[in-house]
């Protein structure tokens, strides 16, 4: 939730920032192409989300091995007289429920998905007017994103409904990302094994939006009246 | 603005393409058991609206995690009925979560059932004994519906066994679960044991208990714990085993 929100707003203050500054006239005026400033203030927003999501990687590392330990330490005093391979079962118990390797690939699909975030907004924000018109609009989109897939089953599965119901459900299916993809972490944490098909069609699938959104704010971008 | 039509234009192509995409990854995540809630109209009037929307925008497990702390507010106050309603929004929001499924039937089925059993309130006995049995009914369909959720998970399986043999004291059905939790990866290795003492309690399988028994002390030393020896010892007399085919006697002072 911290990643997608640092995406949101981080993203959401540049362009305007930049044109409120002047600092894009600036910036614009030496042999810079418009397709490099884009993506540098991407690349540098990626960054900045890579780094945050280190940090809060180590963190939570750092506090589930401190209470791996506690409890490792509180089981081996519990059963002090037990037998040695019922306690060594307990223990490995104990290891087992800590540190989960599936939880790597689930940190990568929360990282694309603030990918994904950042280049939504950085388009939105290439024809917003300013800062809080595109905190708004993404705040409203995030919120449609989570519903994306259940408005696509509704509209691809179900034959009745009014046109006006349908015509919105189409726009919602087609326009707008399907967020709900990118929350495996929750199940991840309850025990749920994340496979290679997975974890690899979800990441092609961030990957692919947050291209799509680049070359689109990109493209908007050029035409824009500066 | 022709750029703007383009860009929606563009983004209308690759609405279509993603489509089948997002369609069959979806298939796949359900599959491999993600997105396990289902959002309807059914866990709309369970969560309320905020509760909904928190839920569909993918805040589920902070949902889930504040209900959680609701409940365990409301065991406090010993206040069933709430935790009951609590618990089944709980469960409907993270069905992956074997902790919540447990609890709360432990809750029902241990906690609320004596509390119903000493309720001062209520004089007659037989309406104190309803209550609890109704509570044992619930802790049981918490397990079950969480087994429905996680067939691949042998914890939810051991607690419907206790919850079978101390509750229901119906050792069949609880052998029958402890032996389902032992066929299941990273099942407790004394679970097959558990189910052979649960069977040894069943009138007219006491030779097929025996049998499981006997197979499990022929391991080894590792399986020859005094619960073992002395439900082999009770199933020897009422079956009549030969001497000879009998375990060794200095085995029961281990």
């Amino acid at each position: 939730m911290f990643t997608s929100l640092l995406a949101i707003v981080a993203t959401s203050r540049m362009l305007p920032r930049d044109i409120e500054d002047r600092t894009v006239y600036t910036i614009l005026a030496k042999p810079v192409p418009r397709f490099e400033y884009i993506v540098g203030k991407i690349a540098g927003v990626l960054l900045l989300l890579a780094i945050s999501t280190l940090i809060m990687v180590a963190a939570f590392l750092a506090v589930l091995y401190m209470r791996e330990q506690a409890v490792l330490q509180a089981t081996a005093k519990q059963m002090a007289s037990a037998p040695p391979d019922q306690l060594a079962d307990a223990l490995r118990a104990v290891r087992a429920s800590a540190f989960n390797v599936d939880l790597v690939p689930g940190i990568i699909i929360i990282f694309l998905k603030a990918c994904l975030l950042t280049a939504l907004t950085l388009f939105v924000s290439t024809f917003a007017t300013s800062t809080i018109f595109t905190i708004v609009v993404m705040v409203f989109i995030y919120f449609i994103g989570h519903l994306e897939a259940t408005a696509r089953e509704y509209w691809l599965a179900v034959h009745g409904g009014g046109l006006v119901t349908r015509v919105c459900l189409a726009i919602v299916a087609l326009l707008f990302p399907d967020l709900q993809a990118f929350n495996l972490v929750d199940d991840i944490i309850a025990g749920t094994a994340i496979s290679m098909a997975v974890f690899t069609k979800t990441a092609l699938l961030g990957v692919f939006y947050t291209v799509i959104y680049t070359l689109l704010a990109v493209f908007v971008f050029y035409g824009k009246e500066l | 603005m022709t750029r703007g039509l383009i860009a929606l234009a563009v983004l209308i192509v690759t609405g279509l393409l993603k489509l089948p995409v997002e369609r069959d990854l979806a298939a796949l995540h359900r599959q491999e058991h993600f997105r396990g809630v289902e959002f309807n109209l059914d866990l709309r009037e369970k969560l309320g609206q905020l509760g909904f929307i928190a839920a569909l925008s993918g805040f589920r497990a902070i949902v889930a995690d504040s209900l959680f702390i609701q409940a365990h507010a409301a065991w406090e106050n010993t206040q069933w009925g709430r935790m009951l309603l609590l618990f089944r929004q709980i469960t409907t929001l993270q069905p992956r979560v074997l902790l919540f499924w447990d609890t709360a039937a432990w809750h029902m089925a241990w906690n609320a059932s004596v509390a119903a059993m000493n309720d001062t309130n209520q004089p007659r006995q037989a309406l104190r004994v309803k209550a609890q049995r109704e509570y044992f009914a619930l802790g049981k369909d918490f397990l079950e519906r969480g087994i429905k959720n996680n067939p691949d998970r042998p914890e939810l399986y051991e607690a419907l066994a206790r919850l079978y043999k101390e509750k229901y004291k119906d050792h069949e059905r609880a052998a029958e679960y402890y032996a389902k939790a032992a066929t299941l990866p990273e099942a407790a290795p004394w679970d097959r044991r558990f189910s052979a003492y649960e069977l040894s309690y069943c009138e007219g399988r006491e030779r097929e208990a025996y049998e499981r028994l006997l197979s499990l002390y022929d391991k080894g030393e590792k399986e020859r714990l005094p619960t073992l020896i002395k439900r082999l010892k009770v199933l020897e007399d009422k079956l009549a085993i030969p001497e000879d085919q009998r375990i060794p006697d200095t085995l029961m002072k281990r």
